[in-house]
């Protein structure tokens, strides 16, 4: 039910309202609208009932396991909530002078100075407000890089072919054309099809490590080497740190550009559309170019680096710095955990990806890359099951849900055919994996003995099974649409 | 198993090609429909598109993914299946018959010998699984 269909005509309860604020009146006769708005007819209790009730039927990481892939879904602590909801904080104005805001300024700075640690980069800029912002920032500086140099012939970015679709999206909105680089059948990168594809037309190369496939790229070092002879850069996708953080650095393998994102790694609430935030680091070759504003500091005063002493900076993404809230939770998290948890952090991701990868194939589901290592998660093919009993993958990650887990990624990387990207994330313990493991060791045999049941899955929930096709081919999104067709 | 057509030409990215006169016909193989699952969204080049072999040149869409087709060889686009536009399932229908998707004249007739014919389809299909 929508809450246009909860309410009546009149139906307010205005006693529960504080008192309407006096009209203003300097709006000419000429632009006042004369009809009210089309706005449900319902009383507050009516309201609070009816989003308490949808969000009930949520599932998120509050209620369920969720091994979401290549989405760190992992536990956003309250006391980074708290601490981000201060009143000095929340109530802070973006246009208040740096006197006044020195603590929050303090703040930003030092998460700053945390991410260029974590990354090896030796300038970070806070500002992009999401993971796809960050990607954008980060080719945009290759491109005012390779302008800068006069060296206007590199047309050519060159993306592995299990990357994120987010890649060839951002390169091509930078103006670059896409090349594709083939993977091998191990997972790594196919050196030769790179070194074919690698020349005076390079600008870069946007590179996932660990890759969406689940696997650390084992000649990165190699690859780095080759981009920067061809007089290219390196771009690190930060969707995977979590599998390295606190022990590998994206700039000691060779990168120039760093994006991350503070939704996945660094804990902060996502899943429901944000906000995230991508903040980017560089190396050297990039530090004139870093999107503004940055947190700079002197003598113990915090303020705004701008435009005005960065002029060769590819300007701003937002109005002022960013997803704020976000970047307080992330530096309260990052806090919180300190250099040693953040090392053990890398540690138990892989620790229980490579338990449950484990455990899942001794049950006799197939890993896509068998025999390779998991980084802090892993890809599962459904193709021989598929084969022997029809069952999908999504018939799999439909019943799932019936058992009370949310579903792994599913149908991508789209190059391994019916695959289960599952990624558990530090935060869960034994116990809980185990569970996951036993609802999976059910659904196997349920497989072989009644597949229908799976055919039909989800049993459970408020809603059935969804018609996918019927969807997409009639999208209808506006409750407008729905009204006009009475 | 998926469908291999003896009588058409097909290439390593999975677009099958029918010789008609002096046109060519050109969709998407059997295998490729399987493969994307069911779909929602074509988008075909306008009639008069100058193509360049093994370049991007219409986009198919189904639940899973996005993926690109791309031209078998070198030529003009001359004809577009219109009725995909409503009925895109046809795709998965009828791969080699009404969901053909474009039709073109090559540069170079002779470029069609570059392609492959249904048993090195086949064994390239065998060879992926």
């Amino acid at each position: 039910m929508l809450i246009f269909e909860c309410g009546a005509p009149g139906r307010a309860n205005t006693t529960h309202m504080p008192p309407p604020a006096p009209a203003p009146d300097d709006i000419p006769q000429a632009l006042l609208r004369r009809t009210p708005p089309s706005l449900p007819e319902v009383s507050e209790l009516q309201v609070v009932r009816h989003y308490t009730r949808l969000s009930q039927r949520n599932f998120a990481i509050d209620t369920h396991f969720y091994p979401l892939g290549s989405c760190t879904m992992k536990y956003n602590p309250r006391a980074a909530h708290v601490a981000a909801l201060l009143p000095g904080f929340a109530n802070r104005h973006p246009l208040a002078p740096e006197s006044t805001g020195q603590g929050l300024l303090a703040c930003l700075f030092e998460l700053q100075e945390i991410l260029k640690a974590v990354t090896g980069m030796r300038a970070v800029s806070l500002t992009p407000m999401a993971g796809a912002q960050g990607e954008f920032a980060g080719v945009a500086m290759i491109r005012a890089y390779h302008a800068a140099r006069h060296d206007l012939e590199r047309d050519e970015i060159l993306i592995p072919k299990a990357a994120h679709g987010t890649n060839p999206a951002t390169a091509a909105m930078c103006g670059y054309r896409v090349r594709e680089i083939d993977v091998c059948a191990d997972g790594d990168i196919d050196l030769a099809a790179l070194d074919a594809a690698l020349g005076p037309k390079t600008a870069g190369l946007m590179l996932t490590n660990p890759s969406t496939l689940g696997v650390f790229d084992r000649h990165i070092e190699g690859i780095a080497q080759r981009v920067h002879a061809a007089g290219g850069l390196l771009y690190y996708d930060g969707a995977n740190l979590n599998a390295i953080l606190g022990q590998v650095k994206p700039g000691d393998m060779g990168f120039d550009v760093v994006h991350l994102n503070l939704h996945k790694t660094f804990a902060t609430p996502h899943g429901g559309g944000g906000p995230g935030a991508g903040p980017v680091g560089v190396g050297e070759r990039l530090l004139p170019f870093l999107p503004v504003p940055m947190v700079g500091e002197s003598g113990g005063r915090y303020y705004w680096i701008t435009e005005k002493t960065r002029p060769q900076s590819i300007g701003r993404l937002s109005t002022f710095t960013g997803n704020v809230g976000v970047l307080l939770r992330a530096y309260v998290y990052a806090r919180l955990v300190g250099r040693t948890g953040m090392a053990r952090i890398a540690q138990y991701a892989t620790l229980n990806a490579n338990y449950l990868l484990d455990r899942l194939s001794r049950l006799g589901y197939e890993p896509a890359y068998r025999g390779r290592r998991a980084a802090h998660e892993f890809l599962l093919t459904l193709k021989g099951l598929k084969e022997r009993t029809g069952v999908t993958a999504l018939d799999v990650a439909k019943r799932l849900l019936d058992k009370g887990y949310h579903a792994p990624t599913i149908y991508f990387p789209l190059m391994v055919p019916e695959c289960l990207l599952i990624e558990p994330t530090e935060t869960e313990g034994r116990a809980e994996i185990d569970g996951f493991v036993a609802a999976m060791a059910e659904i196997l045999t349920e497989a072989e003995t009644r597949p229908e049941v799976l055919k039909t899955a989800p049993h459970t929930l408020p809603v059935r099974r969804v018609d996918e096709v019927r969807a997409a081919r009639e999208l209808d999104l506006t409750w407008g649409s729905r009204a006009a067709e009475g | 198993m998926s469908k291999v057509p003896g009588d058409l030409r097909y290439t390593k990215s999975h677009e099958w090609v029918r010789v008609e006169g002096q046109a060519l016909v050109v969709g998407i193989t059997d295998h490729a429909q399987d493969l994307m699952g069911d779909m929602v969204f074509i988008e075909l080049p306008r009639p008069g598109t100058r193509l360049a072999a093994g370049k991007e040149c219409a986009v198919v869409e189904s639940v899973k993914a996005a993926s690109d087709v791309y031209a078998p060889v070198a030529g003009e686009v001359t004809m577009i299946n219109e009725a995909l536009a409503n009925a895109p399932e046809t795709l998965n229908t009828d791969p080699y018959g009404n969901g053909w998707l474009f039709t073109m004249k090559p540069a170079d007739p002779a470029s069609l010998q570059g392609l492959l014919d249904a048993p090195a389809y086949e064994a390239l299909l065998a060879s992926e699984a």
